[in-house]
């Protein structure tokens, strides 16, 4: 099959429908939110929505490379970066609905879940490890920084395991949502392991 | 103390007259928009008018004094896994369970087994309305207008024999009525257990209804159990079977992890889940910007509760 090629006004216009389409989830609670339809813990239904919306687009960012790799469509590259910062978006909307919707901003109560919950620890590292790469998104970032933007930017391999392990650790008994997750992550990290030790050989 | 005794005055005395048939109005209206409401296809609630109130249920005895959670969150927001694992899993699939005809079954350290049918069990004792709190183990709370009469009274009728420490319960196994259940996300059938002076506590209630009415399918029809200074876990649905026992029961969340699951499980803000917080809890159904509230020990409860385990380590204990 010869790759799907794209003129560049193509690839915009893809784009800015994939940039649409990224925000019905968050337009989706809004719209649940003014109808009352929320469900009976309202609170619980926007954190969880925001937090596996995070997942799934730090997943989505990682098959990038994967897709492109296999279907030679190169474009798909400049699909990246809107994946990852909507990555961040809605990691950035899980944070602020737990500590704004459900703690209030209690700044102690906040502290000690950090300090005794490992759940909590392993998704906040997951967070903060992605700030960096937010800040670092802009191409002027990726020129100055040349090597070094891509070294710091295999963070996401951290993060997305931290972020998994998050969902793991927080589900009280059925385990088949994280373990979705966890199987397509490792799929997505054993084919660039895979990768890597054929570039090796051949050299 | 949250616990108030029961008050002479009814609440007829209190609302006047005219705000009362005003309500019924109201009421009559909200009626008929709900009846508009299923002609246009919303089925569930012509299904819910076939659930039967009880009549003759005794004012509440017991009763916390605060605002009951809305029924449509009672009835919706439920953990009864023998349904699936979400939330709205028992409210949208436990139409398969059938609590019509129904017997409970009496064994272990006992005179002799018995068997004893629903309808006999509501004539065991009369029937009592129980405002209570119900605080999940997963960090949120309602309040629940139960129906229902103290185990105290069934396990007096049971007659258990001086062996007899501790009560275990059984919800009913049928993959047929319970589709859950053919996921081994728990072992089944799911079973919990008492002590015995907690079994005998006057708190310690077997409800058959909520909000006046039969107990709907999701929350445990037709008959369950209901510890409220204990984890809402505790609270075994759809019970077939009640053995006494000399050893204490291991119950289906100890199976699931002793680490954190232990047989009291009474509800203590001081001792978290080891994987999260058990300082606070979430009041369901009050809202968008309701703030969290402290979670209380033995759930409020304390006063009725508290010297069962007096020289306890509830560290320990959990």
């Amino acid at each position: 099959m010869p790759p799907i090629t794209l003129t560049p006004a193509a690839v915009s216009r893809v784009k800015a429908v994939l940039f649409c389409i990224a925000l019905l989830p968050i337009a989706r609670l809004f719209v649940l939110g003014f109808l009352d339809k929320l469900g009976a813990n309202p609170i619980e239904f926007v954190i969880r929505s925001n937090g596996t919306w995070a997942l799934t687009f730090l997943l989505i960012t990682l098959t990038v490379t994967p897709l492109r790799k296999f279907t030679g469509a190169n474009w798909l590259v400049q699909m990246r970066r809107m994946f990852g910062l909507y990555a961040f978006f809605y990691a950035l909307m899980h944070m602020l609905s737990y500590v704004w919707l459900d703690q209030w901003f209690d700044w102690a109560e906040i502290g000690k879940n950090i300090a005794k919950h490992p759940f909590i620890i392993a998704g906040l590292s997951s967070f903060v490890l992605l700030i960096p790469l937010a800040a670092t998104s802009t191409n002027a970032m990726m020129k100055r920084m040349k090597r070094n933007w891509q070294k710091l930017h295999t963070l996401v391999y951290p993060i997305a395991m931290l972020g998994v392990l998050h969902y793991f650790w927080l589900v009280k008994k059925d385990i088949t949502q994280p373990v979705i997750y966890a199987v397509i992550l490792t799929l997505l990290l054993g084919m660039r392991i895979v990768w890597r030790l054929r570039q090796n050989t051949v050299r | 103390m949250l616990i108030l005794p029961k008050s002479d005055i009814a609440p007829s005395d209190i609302t006047p007259r005219e705000v009362y048939q005003e309500r019924r109005q109201f009421l009559g209206m909200a009626g008929g928009l709900a009846l508009a409401a299923a002609l246009g296809g919303l089925s569930t609630l012509a299904a819910a008018n076939t659930r039967q109130k009880f009549s003759g249920v005794i004012p509440s005895k017991f009763g916390a004094d605060e605002k009951p959670t809305p029924y449509k969150d009672v009835a919706g927001y439920n953990n009864f896994y023998e349904f699936g694992t979400s939330k709205s899993d028992p409210a949208d699939f436990s139409d398969t369970l059938r609590p019509r005809p129904w017997t409970v079954s009496i064994e272990g350290e006992v005179k002799k087994p018995k068997r004893i049918a629903i309808e006999d069990l509501y004539k065991l004792a009369p029937l009592e309305e129980r405002l209570y709190r119900m605080r999940c183990v997963e960090g949120w709370s309602m309040v629940i207008p139960w129906v229902g009469f103290p185990l105290a009274d069934l396990i007096k009728w049971a007659e258990p024999t001086s062996n007899a420490k501790y009560v275990e319960f059984f919800t009913l196994n049928d993959q047929q009525q319970m589709p859950g259940q053919r996921s081994n996300v728990l072992d089944w059938p799911y079973n919990e257990g008492l002590r015995m002076d907690e079994a005998m506590n006057p708190l310690t209630l077997m409800a058959v209804g909520l909000y006046g009415e039969q107990l709907p399918n999701q929350n445990g029809a037709p008959i369950r159990l209901v510890t409220p200074w204990k984890y809402g876990f505790k609270g075994i649905k759809s019970i077939v079977r009640i053995k006494f026992t000399e050893q204490m029961p291991v119950s289906s969340w100890m199976k699931a992890n002793i680490h954190e699951y232990g047989f009291y499980s009474n509800v203590n803000p001081d001792v978290d889940h080891p994987r999260w917080s058990q300082a606070t809890e979430r009041r369901i159904g009050t809202g968008f910007f309701q703030k969290r509230q402290k979670t209380l020990m033995f759930n409020g409860y304390a006063e009725q509760v508290a010297q069962m385990y007096s020289g306890m380590d509830l560290r320990k204990n959990f």
